[in-house]
């Protein structure tokens, strides 16, 4: 048995801007959650999730010592805090986005999860 | 065992991460390294890519500034006690007038009635001689990124750490720097500190390392990190700055200044080890290229983590330069609706918009944003937006913007917005608008032979 819930129980990350590229970086509260990462979380899940902004590339760099990853997103930010209209300019919002993505946890990972309650319903992907 | 003479580690505490950042980090920082005693240095990064752009257009205007404008607020507070303490001060402050900037921290030094501090200047480059606008110009056609003829603002090139190290080797209390790459501000002192060669791959990359953990302030004790549920942080209002003690072999341990609210754990540090890297086998700099792939990131004790592992491989060949150019105008314009059918009333001030602006004198798209119910996620073109239904959302705020060649094409963007009062739908209110010249950015290599750092003490 899995449930699916918001990658923000399992992990947490940070995003950074260089010209026109984003990197997203996705850590695990657990190193147990790691293999799940490294599983789901695949640059063609990332790249589908940005459709909306047309990355032209997007690549996941493994760090298992640190239990986490990177990812680099070219082209996504508009051209860039210097051109960009977002008022957002470095894409400084779009961690979230990752962490809004779904991840299918077996039952026996779900109390590494970071939320006390996993069964929350607020706890599913919702999009508007 | 072998009997290496031990060298005492050393101690680098941050008071900055960028331009415009609290001037009330340092004293915490300055009184923490003087309670543990020992070597230790401060350091200010206050140089964000456009900070310096816009710097360098300021000193166009005025010789005398293009400094960082709160350096005297920055330094007031701990100079006294630094200079007392032997704590070298090192910042790039000096943004692109580092020589005004040193004179600033001399009449401080005056006014508080201190000894005259040793301030070394270390010069960035702002590429200005012909035969480096040429190559500038040349490297970034070849690369298919060429801008046009007499349409640089300005550029400037990121130097390493040799410069700084000079500085502190030759006595300086306050090396002052204009553009050098955020990690040498960490890296100069630690070169000067132990005496590491300059091809000491893997110490440099330690080094490197343990800048970029510092290089952005409270980012690494919890700044930048709080998600409410999930991520606590606690007294965040007080968010303490950090310090890294370096040791010989170039591994650091990071904790916070004393007295000072957030955090530092495993998951604050991983987050600023990542954060704006790209390859992480691959972190270049000008002293080194970093490689985390191997590291380890350890909780050693309350509020202190241990960085190890990190390795070096030889320094890239060239440097990185960037160069601006002057690239139009930003016009941005926003008006809020509340109540009944706001949403739908921004909507209908959105289509008014659209028809009243022609696509003739904007660059690009009109930007749309509904800010409570879509303004960030979606990009530029607006597809997002469209595609989003229309809901019943009862305070919302409307936001255009767009680009625009000239900046009458600006004004009239703001002139429409400000007419929706009248013109508009019902109930607008709260009209804000905003014309800004914007300058463009390209990033290219350039040699290191043709990129010069000057050191000069007074």
């Amino acid at each position: 048995m899995t449930r699916t819930v918001e990658l923000r129980l399992a992990a947490h990350g940070r995003t950074g801007d260089k010209g026109n590229r984003s990197n997203i970086s996705v850590i695990a509260w657990d190193p147990a959650l790691y293999p799940l990462l490294v599983d789901q979380l695949t640059e063609e899940a990332v790249a589908r999730r940005f459709a909306s902004r047309r990355p032209t590339r997007v690549t996941r760099h493994l760090l298992p010592n640190l239990h986490a990853m990177n990812f680099v997103l070219d082209d996504v930010l508009d051209g860039g805090v210097n051109d960009a209209l977002n008022l957002d300019s470095h894409g400084k919002a779009l961690s979230f986005v990752v962490l809004a993505m779904p991840l299918e946890v077996p039952e026996s990972l779900l109390p590494l999860l970071r939320r006390p309650n996993p069964n929350h319903n607020d706890t599913m992907e919702t999009t508007r | 065992m072998t009997s290496v003479p031990r060298v005492a580690s050393l101690l680098v505490g941050c008071a900055a991460g960028f331009s415009g950042d609290r001037t009330d980090a340092a004293r915490p920082v300055v009184d923490t390294l003087i309670r543990l005693g020992g070597p230790a240095v401060l350091i200010f990064e206050t140089l964000a890519e456009r900070t310096l752009a816009l710097a360098q257009l300021a000193r166009q205007r005025d010789p005398e500034s293009g400094y960082e404008p709160l350096l005297d607020e920055m330094l007031r507070p701990v100079l006294a006690d630094c200079l007392a303490h032997r704590i070298p001060i090192v910042g790039n402050f000096g943004a692109a007038n580092p020589p005004a900037a040193a004179r600033r921290v001399r009449a401080l030094a005056a006014e508080l009635g201190l000894r005259m501090p040793v301030v070394a200047v270390v010069g960035g480059d702002a590429l200005t001689s012909p035969e480096q606008r040429g190559l500038l110009a040349r490297t970034l056609a070849e690369e298919g990124q060429a801008i046009e003829d007499g349409t640089i603002a300005c550029a400037n090139v990121y130097l390493g750490a040799e410069g700084i190290a000079d500085a502190l080797w030759q006595g300086a209390d306050v090396v002052v720097t204009g553009r050098v790459a955020d990690p040498s501000l960490t890296v100069g002192p630690a070169l000067a500190h132990f005496g590491w060669a300059l091809d000491d791959w893997d110490r440099l990359a330690g080094a490197t390392m343990a800048g970029h953990l510092l290089e952005c302030g409270a980012q690494v004790c919890g700044g930048y990190y709080a998600d409410p549920g999930f991520k606590e942080v606690p007294d965040l209002a007080t968010v303490g700055f950090p310090i890294a003690r370096i040791e010989a072999d170039g591994s650091c341990t990071v904790f916070k200044a004393d007295r000072t609210g957030g955090c530092v754990d495993e998951h604050t540090v991983k987050e600023q080890l990542l954060y704006e890297l790209h390859d992480p086998s691959a972190y270049l700099t000008p002293d080194v290229v970093a490689d985390i792939g191997a590291a380890e990131v350890r909780q050693v004790g309350p509020d202190e983590v241990r960085l190890s592992g990190v390795r070096g491989h030889r320094r890239p060949e060239s440097l990185k330069a960037n160069v601006f150019f002057a690239n139009g105008w930003l016009a941005e314009g926003e008006i809020s609706y509340a109540g009944p059918g706001a949403e739908a009333r921004a909507r209908l001030a959105a289509e008014v918009l659209r028809a009243r602006l022609g696509e003739r004198e904007r660059q690009g798209p009109l930007r749309v944003d509904l800010i409570g119910v879509t303004s960030v996620l979606g990009d530029d073109t607006g597809d997002a937006f469209a595609r989003l239904p229309a809901g019943d959302a009862r305070d919302v705020r409307l936001r255009v913007a767009a680009n625009h060649a000239d900046r009458a094409g600006a004004d009239r963007l703001t002139r429409e917005v400000t007419a929706l009062y009248t013109c508009g739908p019902a109930g607008g209110g709260g009209v804000r608008t905003n014309v800004r010249p914007r300058l463009g950015l390209r990033s290219c290599l350039f040699p290191r032979a043709l990129a010069t750092a000057t050191v000069t003490l007074t």
